[in-house]
C-alpha cells in the first residue's frame, strides 16, 4: 500500500487530470456539470494521496521524457507545491460543488454552463502545473494558460463591462508576462539554464541580473494585484460570476505571488535584495491601508471583497522585506499561511455573496438589512469566513500575522506593526459593517429559497477559513519540506 | 558589433516601442498590436542568446522557448481579437473607455 | 484519557449550540431540553474537575498550532475559581432566558450564540498559557456581538458598534503585546511566579511597557476607566445578556484575565519589583469612584446597574494590584461574590421590565407590594453590593481593607469608604422608594401568573441568587466556599 502510494506520481496526474477533463467538457457539454464535479472530486483525492507519499518519502521530482536539466523539463513537488496543490484541489472542490448549482443545466443561460465547466478545468491545470514547475520557463507558460483562461472565465458573463475588464485584463498580463519573459531571457543569456535550483546556485550579483530581477519582479507584481498596479482587479470583479471570481481571488492572483516566493528564496538570495525588499514592503503597506479604506467606502458586497483582496495581497507582500537572515523560516511559513487561510476565506466569502445576488436579486449593502432568515444566516457565515480576512482566532489569518509581527520585531523593522495592526482594525470594522444589516430588525414581505448547494459548501469552507488556525501544524510542516529555508519558525528576540 | 548584440539591442528596442503604445495608445487594434511588438521584442532576445558566434550551432533551448512563446503569443491575440471586435459590436467604441461608474456598477 | 474531561467541558456548550442554530424557531421544547441539559451536565463536569483539582490532580490537553506553539488547556484552582462561576451562573441564566425569551423572535440565533460564548468564557478559564488565552477571549468578543445586538433596533446596532469598536481595538493591542512577550520571553505558559523573573534585566523597559499594553488591553473588557465606555451603551441588550456579560462572561473574562497576567505571566515579585502595580492601583481606585459618581445621575435602572459594575469589577483589580495576600484574597473572592450579586441585581431589573416593562427608576415607586419576592432579591443583592455584614459583600470588602493595611496603603481605606458610601447613596434611594412610597401606577394584577408575581422561570434564579450572596457571606469561613478556596489559590501559589 505504501508503494503504491509512493510510486505513483500523483502530481503529474492532478495536472492531466483536469486537463483532459476540460476537453472532455468541451466535446460533451451536457455532460459537463458532472465531469466537472467528478474530476474536482478526483483531484481532491489525488492531492491528499500526493501529500502522503511526500509525507512518507520527502519531495519527489520528475524529469519529463527523462531529459534532465538543463535542457529538460523537470517537474517537483516540494512543500510549498504541495501545500498549494492541497489547498487548491479544496477550494476548488467547493467551488465545483457550488457551481453545479450556480450554472443551471437548463435556461437561457446555457451557454455560460457549457462555457465554465472547460475554462475552469483548463484554469485548475494550469494553476496546478505552475505550482510543481521547477523552472523559469515552465512556470512563464503555465502563468500564461492560467492566465488565459481567468481572462475567459472574466468575459463569461458576456455584457460589455464584463468584457472589457477583460480585455484590460489580458493586456495587463501580457504585458507582466512579457517583462517576466524578458528577465528569464537576460538569465539565460548569462547562465543557459532556466532550472530554478541550478540558477540558485549559479547566480551572483551583477548588473545585469538586478535588471532581470526587476523585471521579473514587476512583471510578476502587476500579475498579483499589488497597490498601485492593482486597479484591474475590482473591475474585474465587478461583473464576474461568483464562482469565478472566488476563483479569481482566491487562486489566481496566488500563482503569481508564488512564482515571486520561489524566485526571492530560491533564485535570488545571491542578490542584495534589501532594497527590493523594502519597496515590495512599501507597496504592500500601501495595498493594506489603500485596500481597506477602499473597501470601507464600497455599496456593493462583491466590490468590497475585491478591495479586502487588494489589502490582504499587501500582507502577502510584507513577506519579502521581513525574510531575512534569522527569520527566513518564518516569513516562509507566514506567507503560506496567508495563502491557505486567505483562499479559503476569500472563497467562501465570494460563494457567499454570489448566492445573495443570486437569491436576493442584488448585493447592495444596504439592501442586505432585514435580513433575517436565510440571508441573515449567509450574512453571518460571510463573517465566519471574514475571520481570517480581519486575523481574528483561530484563523489562519491570525497565526500568519503573528508571524509577521515576530519577524517584523525580531529584524527590527517595527514601521510595518502599525501597518499590520490597523490592518486587522480596518478589516473588523469593514465586515462589521455588512453584519450589522444582518441583524437589523426589518420585516420582510418574502424569505427567499436557497438551493442547499449553494448554501453548504460556502458554510464548509468557512468554517475551515475559521478553524484553519487549529489544524495548521501538518500543513506547515508540509510546507517545509524541501523549502528553502532553515531557521525556526518562531524566533526568539535577543536585546 | 555581432549579430547576436544587434538581435538583443533590436529586441530590446521593439520591447520599448510596443510598451509605449501598449500604454498611450486607446484603440484596441493598436493596443493588440503593440502587444505583438513587444513579444517579438522578447523573442528576438531569446535568439540573441541563442547565437554561439560564428563557429558553432546555435543553441536550440532559445528558439525551442521562442516556438513556444509564438503559440502562447499567438492565442492571446487571437482572444484580444474576438473581445476588441465583440466590444466594438456592444458598444461600436474602439477603446476602452467604458464609463467607470458603468462598469463598476 | 483524564483529561479529555476538559474537551467534554468545553463541547458541553459548544455542541448544544451548535444544534441549536439549526433549529427551527417553533422547536421550544427541544430547544429548551438541549440547553438545560447541556447546562447540567457542564455542572456536572464542573464538579467533577472541581473535586480532583482539590486533590491536586491537574489536567492538561495540549494540541501543537505551529512549531514551538500549543494550544493549552488546563485546569487549576484559579481556572476552577472561574470555571465554576460561570457554569453555576449559566445554568441560572439559562432557565431565566428561557422564561424572558418567551415569544419573542430569534430565540434559535440567541441561545446558539448564547452558548457559544459560554463555550468561549470556559476556554478562558481553562486556558493554561496566553496564546490559549487570547483565542478564547477573541472568541468570546465575535460570540457576544450578536447578543448584543439581539433585538435589532438601530440603538442595538450603534451598541453593538461601539462594543466592537472598543473590544476589537483592545484585542489588537492583546494580541500585539502577547506576540512581543513571547518573542522576548519564550513560551507563555501560565505558571505560579510568572515566566519572566529570569529575564536579561536590559529588557525590563520593553517589559514595562507590555505590561502596561496588557493591562490597557484587558481593561477595556474589565471596564477600567476610560475604557468602560461600551458597557452603559450595551445595556439595550435583553436582561439575560446583561446579566450573563455582567455578572459572569465579558467583564470577568477581563478581570480574570489581568489576574492571570499579575499572578502567572509577570508573577506578582516581579511586578513588584518593576513598580508595575501602583499605576493599576490608582486606575482602579479611579475607576471605583467614577463608576459610583456616575451611578448616581443614572435615571435607567440598567444603566446605574452598568455603572455599579464599573465601579465593583474593579474592586478586584484593586485587591489584585495591592498585592498583599490578603487584599488578593479580597479581590479574588469579589470575583465570585459580585458575580452572584450583581446577576441577582439584574435578573430582578430584568423582571421588572419584563412584567411590568418598567426602565426607569422613577417609575419603580412602590413596587415591592407587587413584586415582593423580586424586590426581596433586589433588596438583598443592593445591601450585598454596599457591603452590609454577614453578605457577601462585606466579606471582600473586609480582606481588601484589611489587605491595604497590610500593604501600607491606608489611601485605599479611604476609597474604599468613599465607595461604600456612594453604593448605599445610588442604591438606598431605591430601595426607600421600592417599600415605602406609594405606587404611582397601575399594573397588570399577579392574576396573570396565577396568583405569583411573574413566571416561576424569572422568579426563580434571582431568588436562588439572592440565597446565595447570603450564604456566601454566614458560611464564607466554612470549607468549599469560594473564600475557602481563594485562600487555598494563595496556599498554592506561595508553594505550599
Amino acid at each position: 500500500m505504501t508503494e503504491l502510494i509512493v510510486h505513483q506520481h500523483w502530481f503529474l496526474w492532478m495536472t492531466l487530470l483536469p486537463l483532459g477533463a476540460a476537453v472532455a467538457t468541451f466535446l460533451a457539454p451536457r455532460q459537463a456539470r458532472w465531469i466537472g464535479f467528478t474530476t474536482a472530486l478526483l483531484l481532491l483525492l489525488c492531492a491528499l494521496l500526493a501529500i502522503a507519499a511526500a509525507i512518507i518519502s520527502k519531495a519527489q521530482t520528475i524529469t519529463a521524457g527523462n531529459w534532465s536539466t538543463p535542457l529538460g523539463i523537470e517537474l517537483r513537488a516540494d512543500g510549498l507545491a504541495l501545500v498549494m496543490l492541497a489547498i487548491t484541489a479544496l477550494v476548488g472542490f467547493i467551488v465545483s460543488c457550488y457551481a453545479l448549482s450556480y450554472f443551471p443545466a437548463r435556461g437561457h443561460h446555457q451557454s455560460r454552463t457549457h462555457y465554465f465547466w472547460p475554462l475552469w478545468l483548463f484554469l485548475w491545470g494550469g494553476c496546478n502545473a505552475l505550482f510543481i514547475s521547477a523552472d523559469l520557463f515552465n512556470l512563464y507558460v503555465t502563468l500564461e494558460l492560467v492566465t488565459l483562461a481567468s481572462v475567459a472565465l472574466i468575459a463569461l458573463e458576456g455584457g460589455k463591462a464584463a468584457l472589457a475588464a477583460a480585455l484590460r485584463y489580458l493586456f495587463i498580463g501580457l504585458l507582466g508576462s512579457l517583462a517576466y519573459l524578458l528577465g528569464v531571457g537576460i538569465l539565460y543569456a548569462t547562465y543557459a539554464t532556466v532550472d530554478i535550483a541550478l540558477l540558485g546556485d549559479m547566480l551572483s550579483a551583477t548588473r545585469l541580473n538586478h535588471a532581470a530581477m526587476s523585471l521579473m519582479v514587476a512583471g510578476l507584481v502587476l500579475k498579483s494585484a499589488l497597490f498601485p498596479l492593482h486597479f484591474w482587479l475590482p473591475q474585474a470583479h465587478a461583473k464576474a460570476p461568483a464562482p469565478v471570481s472566488a476563483v479569481l481571488s482566491a487562486l489566481v492572483i496566488k500563482c503569481a505571488y508564488v512564482i515571486l516566493l520561489r524566485l526571492w528564496f530560491e533564485v535570488f538570495p545571491a542578490l542584495e535584495t534589501i532594497a527590493v525588499g523594502h519597496l515590495l514592503g512599501l507597496l504592500g503597506s500601501l495595498a493594506i491601508i489603500w485596500g481597506s479604506l477602499m473597501a470601507l467606502r464600497q455599496e456593493r458586497l462583491k466590490l468590497l471583497i475585491a478591495y479586502s483582496t487588494v489589502a490582504q495581497i499587501g500582507y502577502l507582500f510584507l513577506v519579502f522585506p521581513l525574510a531575512r537572515s534569522q527569520t527566513m523560516a518564518a516569513a516562509w511559513v507566514a506567507g503560506v499561511l496567508m495563502m491557505m487561510a486567505h483562499a479559503c476565506g476569500k472563497a467562501a466569502m465570494f460563494m457567499v455573496a454570489g448566492t445573495i445576488h443570486h437569491t436576493a436579486g442584488s448585493d447592495r449593502i444596504s439592501r442586505l438589512a432585514g435580513a433575517g432568515g436565510p440571508i441573515g444566516v449567509l450574512v453571518v457565515v460571510f463573517t465566519l469566513a471574514a475571520t481570517t480576512i480581519i486575523g481574528l482566532p483561530p484563523s489562519g489569518g491570525f497565526f500568519a500575522k503573528w508571524l509577521f509581527i515576530n519577524a517584523a520585531l525580531v529584524t527590527g523593522q517595527w514601521w510595518y506593526l502599525p501597518i499590520i495592526l490597523s490592518g486587522t482594525l480596518l478589516a473588523g470594522a469593514y465586515i462589521a459593517r455588512v453584519l450589522g444589516w444582518a441583524f437589523l430588525d426589518v420585516k420582510r414581505s418574502s424569505y427567499p429559497v436557497i438551493p442547499w448547494v449553494m448554501k453548504w459548501p460556502p458554510l464548509v469552507l468557512s468554517v475551515i477559513a475559521l478553524l484553519f488556525g487549529l489544524i495548521a501544524f501538518e500543513p506547515v510542516q508540509i510546507a517545509l519540506i524541501g523549502a528553502p529555508v532553515s531557521t525556526g519558525v518562531l524566533v526568539e528576540l535577543r536585546p | 558589433m555581432s549579430m547576436a548584440l544587434l538581435y538583443a539591442g533590436s529586441g530590446i528596442i521593439l520591447f520599448s516601442i510596443g510598451l509605449h503604445a501598449l500604454l498611450v495608445r486607446r484603440h484596441l487594434l493598436r493596443k493588440i498590436l503593440a502587444a505583438n511588438i513587444m513579444g517579438s521584442g522578447v523573442f528576438m532576445v531569446f535568439i540573441a542568446m541563442g547565437a554561439r558566434g560564428d563557429a558553432g550551432v546555435a543553441d536550440p533551448v532559445p528558439q525551442a522557448m521562442v516556438l513556444t512563446g509564438i503559440v502562447v503569443s499567438l492565442c492571446f491575440t487571437a482572444v484580444a481579437i474576438v473581445l476588441a471586435v465583440r466590444i466594438n459590436h456592444l458598444t461600436g467604441c474602439t477603446t476602452l473607455a467604458i464609463d467607470e461608474e458603468s462598469a463598476i456598477d | 484519557m483524564n483529561d479529555l474531561i476538559l474537551l467534554a467541558i468545553l463541547l458541553s456548550s459548544l455542541l448544544p449550540g451548535l444544534i441549536i442554530f439549526t433549529l427551527p424557531e417553533e422547536s421550544v421544547r427541544l430547544r429548551t431540553t438541549l440547553n438545560l441539559t447541556g447546562a447540567l451536565l457542564k455542572l456536572l463536569l464542573v464538579a467533577v474537575l472541581f473535586l480532583r483539582v482539590a486533590q491536586r490532580e491537574y489536567a492538561e490537553l495540549r494540541l501543537p498550532l505551529l512549531p514551538d506553539m500549543e494550544l493549552v488547556l488546563r485546569a487549576d484552582a484559579l481556572s476552577l475559581l472561574f470555571l465554576t462561576l460561570s457554569a453555576f451562573l449559566w445554568f441560572l441564566t439559562t432557565i431565566y432566558a428561557i422564561g424572558y425569551l418567551e415569544g419573542s423572535p430569534h430565540r434559535s440565533r440567541f441561545f446558539g450564540f448564547f452558548s457559544l460564548c459560554v463555550c468561549a468564557t470556559t476556554g478562558i478559564a481553562l486556558s493554561g498559557d496566553m496564546v490559549t488565552f487570547i483565542i478564547f477571549y477573541e472568541a468570546l468578543t465575535i460570540s457576544t456581538y450578536p447578543l448584543i445586538v439581539h433585538r435589532g433596533t438601530p440603538a442595538a446596532l450603534s451598541a453593538g458598534r461601539v462594543y466592537l469598536a472598543y473590544t476589537l481595538s483592545g484585542g489588537v493591542v492583546l494580541f500585539f503585546a502577547t506576540v512581543w512577550l513571547r518573542s522576548i520571553a519564550g513560551p507563555l505558559d501560565f505558571t505560579s511566579g510568572g515566566v519572566v523573573s529570569g529575564l536579561d534585566p536590559a529588557l525590563y523597559g520593553s517589559l514595562s511597557i507590555i505590561f502596561a499594553l496588557l493591562i490597557l488591553s484587558l481593561g477595556v473588557k474589565a471596564a477600567l476607566v476610560p475604557l468602560h465606555i461600551w458597557l452603559p451603551s450595551a445595556m439595550v441588550a435583553p436582561a439575560p445578556v446583561s446579566a450573563l456579560l455582567h455578572a459572569v462572561a465579558v467583564v470577568k473574562a477581563g478581570a480574570f484575565g489581568i489576574i492571570r497576567v499579575i499572578h502567572d505571566i509577570f508573577g506578582l515579585d516581579f511586578s513588584i519589583k518593576l513598580n508595575l502595580l501602583f499605576p493599576l492601583a490608582l486606575l482602579a481606585a479611579f475607576t471605583i469612584i467614577y463608576g459610583s459618581i456616575r451611578a448616581l445621575s443614572q435615571n435607567d435602572l440598567k444603566r446605574r446597574l452598568a455603572f455599579s459594575t464599573v465601579s465593583q469589577v474593579s474592586y478586584i483589580l484593586l485587591g489584585v494590584a495591592m498585592a498583599t495576600p490578603l487584599a488578593t484574597i479580597g479581590g479574588m473572592v469579589h470575583l465570585v461574590h459580585q458575580g452572584v450579586m450583581k446577576i441577582t441585581l439584574f435578573f430582578c431589573a430584568g423582571n421588572l421590565a419584563e412584567t411590568l416593562d418598567i426602565h426607569k427608576i422613577d417609575e419603580m415607586d412602590g413596587v415591592g407590594r407587587r413584586m415582593p419576592w423580586t424586590m426581596t432579591a433586589f433588596t438583598i443583592g443592593a445591601l450585598g453590593m454596599i457591603g452590609l455584614p454577614p453578605l457577601a459583600g462585606f466579606i471582600s470588602k473586609w480582606y481588601l481593607g484589611l489587605g491595604s493595611l497590610a500593604a501600607g496603603q491606608p489611601w485605599i481605606i479611604v476609597v474604599l469608604i468613599a465607595s461604600t458610601l456612594l453604593n448605599a447613596a445610588y442604591f438606598l434611594p431605591i430601595l426607600h422608594r421600592v417599600w415605602f412610597v406609594e405606587p404611582r401606577q397601575d399594573w397588570p394584577p399577579s392574576t396573570l401568573y396565577s396568583g405569583r408575581e411573574t413566571t416561576w422561570a424569572l422568579l426563580a434564579p434571582p431568588l436562588v441568587t439572592a440565597i446565595l450572596v447570603i450564604l456566601l457571606g454566614i458560611l464564607a469561613h466554612s470549607v468549599g466556599s469560594p473564600l475557602y478556596w481563594v485562600e487555598l489559590i494563595a496556599a498554592r501559589e506561595d508553594g505550599l
